[in-house]
């Protein structure tokens, strides 16, 4: 439990002192984000009767900041620590995968939330959604960073160099949360594109936290939560296994 | 039977198509100062990484304290301390930090006494708050034992800790490993400085293409080179009885091997015979680099 305990600690004391990068930069990022989207979209975008866009927007910035940062921390804390060769200080201690697995992804969701909060905090400044129904925001916010966070530990297990892990961030993780209905609602997607969408568990976990928000959603929040547990207990099994078997940790 | 510090049954591994060890036994009883010797690839590495978890073996057993490295890993990962090869460190954190997480990792989480008296030993105190990146590589190799040091384990481990070390801190990392070894600790050393072996190990392992070529005594390994060497400088050409002995020569220079010291004598006594003089001799002792190059020899044959 020790072992775990410092494992987890080590991963918050390197999130902490480079904060300025790590949650700072994050959240300055995301209201760029608002400010424009917001000022170019304001006039001309109604999503849910009686939300303006600014309002309907804040959620699915929270949750993709949330998403984003939860992945960016347990695949580049991974990866740094398999290229500089520091990883072996963890591999040599009597740590178990689970261990292992649990101290990366727990680190990385406390990351994409704290980053989150920071993003909401922010964003008040230009409206304020008050959550309707808390319990759906914070489930999703927990569920969707487990998520992430532990397709983070993946790719950094997978990759063995920066721009493998790159390529895993631009070609899967961008299009995945950028296609979820961050900006706008599906049904204002032609016909094609919502069916596709409708294969994004991102969208899922967008759709559920902005149901928190509004009590309004383009699915009932049961179905996302059914497709976002399903998804996340998948990813998890996977993990736990590739953990077990050292898969490209221990050679 | 009590259990034997390391214990290697029958282990293989492979990478590719490279077989990295190929059938290692081997036992390392408690207290021991053993050295594992052998040239580039020959699989030292690869057999301290089966022993500490960081790759998996094909096939075999092994155990450190009896307890299986796979099966029991917890247990033997605690029992043992491994200094890396390579210069590896964490940028994010000081000296110390690093030394709290990492008997945070095996489970310590009182450790601040022993981490005192690790860094006290190791010259490394006045750096203790100290960003790991600051340090000269030196240092960060004092780090890296001291790392291996924070849970106190039985069996140590150290993979070439000399490798591109300056003197000084050679000295001062082998007066403290000696200590250690004394206190009662397991020390199990691979290395490329062979007069290191020698001076410090009670037993070597010679390995090459991931097997043990050679294991004995250090003592009998030297013996097993009887006799000496003897390197003339003469006026006059060595006599023709005597070529057979020879295994260099420049010039005038000859390196001969007698198969003791006894056959000084006769060898003076030709020389005389022929009236050749001799302008300048040294006798040498055999030392590990010879028993090694003459055991990988033997075993290409």
């Amino acid at each position: 439990m020790l072992s775990f305990y410092s494992l987890f600690y080590k991963e918050i004391l390197r999130v902490w002192k480079v904060g300025f990068q790590t949650v700072m930069a994050p959240v300055l990022t995301t209201l760029l984000y608002l400010l424009i989207f917001s000022h170019v979209l304001e006039q001309n975008t109604n999503v849910y009767p009686g939300i303006d866009y600014t309002t309907f927007l804040i959620p699915g910035l929270v949750m993709m900041s949330i998403l984003q940062n939860a992945f960016a921390n347990s695949s580049s804390s991974l990866i740094q620590s398999k290229i500089t060769g520091n990883i072996v200080f963890v591999l040599l201690a009597p740590i178990s995968y689970w261990e292992f697995f649990a101290a990366y992804v727990l680190a990385s969701m406390l990351r994409g939330l704290v980053v989150g909060l920071g993003v909401y905090i922010a964003a008040l400044w230009f409206s304020q959604p008050a959550p309707v129904a808390p319990v759906w925001v914070f489930l999703f916010a927990i569920l969707g960073s487990a998520m992430l966070g532990t397709m983070g530990l993946i790719a950094g297990m997978w990759a063995e160099k920066f721009d493998q892990l790159a390529a895993f961030q631009n070609f899967i993780i961008l299009p995945l949360t950028f296609l979820s209905g961050v900006f706008y609602s599906i049904h204002s997607l032609p016909p094609v594109w919502q069916s596709i969408s409708h294969f994004n568990p991102f969208f899922y976990m967008i759709d559920g936290f902005r149901h928190g928000f509004f009590g309004l959603s383009d699915f009932s929040p049961w179905l996302s939560l059914i497709v976002t547990g399903v998804c996340l207990l998948g990813i998890t099994l996977l993990a736990l296994r590739l953990l077990k078997s050292g898969y490209k940790l221990r050679h | 039977m009590t259990a034997a510090a390391i214990e290697i049954c029958q282990t293989y591994k492979r990478y590719g198509q490279l077989q990295a060890l190929n059938g290692i036994n081997l036992r390392i009883e408690k207290g021991e100062f053993f050295g594992l010797l052998g040239p580039n690839g020959a699989g030292k590495t690869t057999l301290i990484n089966l022993l500490s978890g960081l790759a998996l073996p094909d096939a075999g057993q092994l155990r450190i304290h009896g307890y299986d490295v796979v099966r029991q890993y917890r247990t033997s990962r605690r029992m043992l301390g491994v200094v890396p090869q390579e210069l590896v460190f964490d940028p994010f954190f000081t000296v110390r930090e690093t030394l709290r997480l990492q008997s945070g990792f095996f489970g310590l989480h009182h450790n601040e006494t022993w981490i005192n008296t690790v860094m006290h030993n190791l010259g490394l105190t006045d750096k203790a708050d100290t960003n790991m990146r600051r340090l000269s590589g030196g240092m960060k190799r004092r780090v890296l034992v001291a790392q291996a040091l924070v849970h106190k384990p039985p069996v140590i481990v150290l993979d070439e800790p000399t490798a591109g070390v300056d003197v000084e801190l050679r000295q001062s990392l082998w007066h403290f490993i000696r200590q250690l070894n004394r206190d009662g600790h397991t020390i199990l050393l691979t290395t490329h400085y062979l007069e290191e072996a020698e001076a410090l190990c009670t037993r070597i392992a010679m390995l090459k293409q991931g097997r043990v070529i050679a294991l004995d005594s250090t003592q009998n390994l030297l013996g097993a080179l009887t006799g000496c060497r003897v390197r003339l400088k003469l006026v006059g050409k060595l006599p023709a009885s005597l070529l057979p002995q020879v295994i260099e020569q420049t010039d005038k220079d000859f390196l001969l091997t007698l198969p003791s010291y006894s056959a000084l004598e006769p060898m003076l006594k030709t020389l005389r015979t022929f009236g050749i003089t001799i302008q300048e001799m040294t006798l040498q002792q055999p030392d590990l680099e010879e028993v090694f190059l003459r055991m990988v020899r033997r075993d290409m044959q």
